[in-house]
């Protein structure tokens, strides 16, 4: 039995040789930092000194009242603003479909385009449009009699200011996603339930939507994590300010470590990060119930 | 799959008539709604825009200019030909996103077709450690990959920006789900005619996988072009920042908040993001869509 175990690696080596250019860079520069940078959660590491220290990490990290607004937000991040995201994309596509291809286009590049813009475009814009006193928001509900807003720099306003960037930075991907599954539904499904008497409302609730099911949680999946690495925003418009209410964990993983240089404690909040990710995850896979198809 | 249908009571003529009506009028609400929202989505793109041609005292006007007045070059001419090596900045980033793009192809394509059609022991390890390591949030090993940058002495280079990108977890996932496109007949009857596996792969896989091919393409590059995190902490030396590194350094140096060269920074900073979605625009709706839905 031992002997095949060779032959068959000897009958598969072109199938080993073309893996090797993608394997090896895989393993150098992902797999082995990732595991790294599990073990560097248990050190104090500054820039050259590394000490082991077990859990301390973590523990220090349970008292940290920073990293606890970090946490908080980013919550705030994947429970409110994801599926808020992926409703409106829903809801978008269902309204944009009937319409002509030409204007499905249309539709498509106005929600694609921030996409494609990235973070740090975005981010300068949006600084110049949340600006107190010449910025265009507080212009356009100075119209409607709402007085002047500092967006970014009150504690209630900052953090919801960022997820209106967030999400009109993210829509993209969820809206061509789910038009694109809209585009696999057989039309005789609607038909079939148009002549059973069924009504606009009950095709979207009873076939729409369970057919929808998988596209809404790869979509949920891919936007929650996402929506977990928050970053440039952070960075260039509030660091984490005003009154930490902005952190996010990925931009205190950035602060602590190429800021303080800590990178032990840096990499025991990736740690932490990762668990978070991984639990959300699960939760959204048990919530809807359905296997996306790999 | 079954799907269960609730059918509602019958409904009286009138009544039908007067909702079907009611329905018709909310259709039309809700495309007027979307309307707005794709408006107010390009909106920032157009402020963006408009304020790189507006002096400064333009752009901090009350009430905003929806169009300048005095549109001006002199934001633009501060930043192409002023003291920031902006033109440098854009070569940058063509080299890292256009190597980045190059080797994720050749690698991601390689692996996908290997992981797609050949059978071999240790396979499915190998492809759940691809998929896993696509899920994982990368900020897990950031801080061990940019030591290990510093100990090989790539900080501030080429290859110290691409090479975390030379394995694409995501294209070789992408690759490997179109393969079964491909018949297995066609390889089989290139290997009668005495094809070797070289030319398997570049005369038969590469061209029938050029739909995947180029939208794996697509997505390295624009990858590569917005992994700002990796470039920011991996770049100190001016002359190698990546052009959003150097515009959002651009901003946030300016003691007077410049809004004018800010604008034009950030609009010259999306330019050939732009255009590559601009033609490529078949490839990014495919590419999105191949990655999620099987077939």
């Amino acid at each position: 039995m031992l002997s095949t175990l060779p032959r068959r690696i000897w009958a598969a080596r072109w199938a080993y040789l073309f893996l090797l250019p993608a394997m090896v860079p895989f393993f150098v520069f992902i797999v082995l930092p990732i595991l790294q940078g599990l073990g560097l959660s248990l050190y104090d590491a500054q820039l050259v000194a590394r000490q082991f220290i077990g859990f301390d990490n973590f523990v220090a990290l349970a008292k940290d009242e920073v990293f606890r607004q970090a946490i908080l937000s980013t919550i705030y991040f994947v429970v409110g603003v994801v599926p808020i995201t992926v409703a409106i994309a829903l809801l978008l596509a269902v309204t944009v479909f009937p319409l002509s291809q030409g204007v499905q286009s249309f539709f498509r590049l106005a929600f694609y385009l921030p996409v494609v813009a990235s973070g740090v475009v975005l981010s300068i814009v949006w600084l110049y449009i949340y600006h107190p006193t010449y910025g265009l928001l507080n212009y356009l509900l100075s119209l409607v009699g709402i007085p002047r807003v500092e967006w970014l720099g009150r504690t209630e306003t900052a953090l919801p200011s960022l997820a209106l960037v967030v999400v009109s930075w993210t829509i993209g991907q969820p809206l061509i996603l789910f038009l694109a599954g809209l585009g696999g539904i057989p039309l005789d499904l609607y038909d079939a339930a148009s002549i059973d008497g069924a009504g606009s409302w009950a095709r979207f609730w009873y076939i729409t939507f369970p057919l929808l099911k998988p596209t809404t949680l790869f979509n949920l999946i891919t936007q929650t994590i996402g929506v977990f690495q928050v970053f440039v925003v952070v960075l260039l418009m509030t660091r984490g300010g005003p009154m930490n209410t902005t952190q996010t964990i990925v931009y205190r993983i950035y602060e602590t470590a190429f800021t303080f240089f800590h990178f032990g404690y840096a990499s025991a909040m990736g740690v932490v990060l990762l668990v978070i990710v991984g639990l959300v995850a699960v939760a959204q896979f048990r919530l809807l119930g359905q296997e996306v198809e790999y | 799959m079954s799907i269960e249908i609730e059918v509602p009571r019958q409904r009286s003529e009138t009544g039908q008539r007067r909702s079907q009506l009611g329905t018709r009028v909310l259709t039309w609400l809700a495309v007027l709604v979307a309307f707005l929202a794709a408006l107010a989505s390009l909106l920032p793109l157009y402020w963006m825009l408009v304020g790189s041609f507006k002096i400064e005292t333009n752009a901090m006007s009350v009430p905003p200019e929806f169009w300048p007045y005095a549109p001006t070059i002199r934001n633009w001419s501060k930043l192409l030909f002023g003291e920031s090596p902006t033109w440098l900045w854009l070569l940058n980033s063509l080299v890292v996103a256009m190597g980045s793009a190059t080797c994720a192809v050749l690698t991601s394509a390689l692996a996908g077709y290997v992981f797609g059609k050949k059978v071999f022991p240790g396979k499915t390890f190998l492809f759940w450690l691809v998929i896993i390591t696509m899920m994982l949030p990368k900020q897990i090993s950031l801080i061990p990959l940019f030591l290990l940058m510093r100990n090989l002495k790539w900080i501030n280079s080429y290859q110290g920006l691409i090479a975390p990108a030379v394995a694409y977890p995501f294209g070789i996932f992408l690759i490997k789900q179109y393969m079964p496109t491909i018949p297995n007949e066609l390889m089989n009857a290139a290997r009668i005619d005495g094809a070797d596996e070289i030319q398997i792969f570049t005369k038969i896989i590469l061209p029938l996988a050029k739909p995947a091919v180029g939208a794996l393409a697509i997505f390295s590059f624009v990858n590569a072009w917005n992994d700002y995190l990796w470039q920011l902490i991996m770049t100190n030396d001016r002359a190698m920042f990546t052009l959003p590194v150097g515009v959002s350094k651009l901003i946030s140096q300016l003691s007077n908040y410049d809004l004018g060269l800010a604008m034009a920074g950030a609009t010259f900073a999306f330019l050939p993001m732009l255009i590559v979605f601009l033609v490529f625009q078949d490839y990014f709706v495919k590419g999105i869509t191949m990655g999620s839905i099987k077939g």
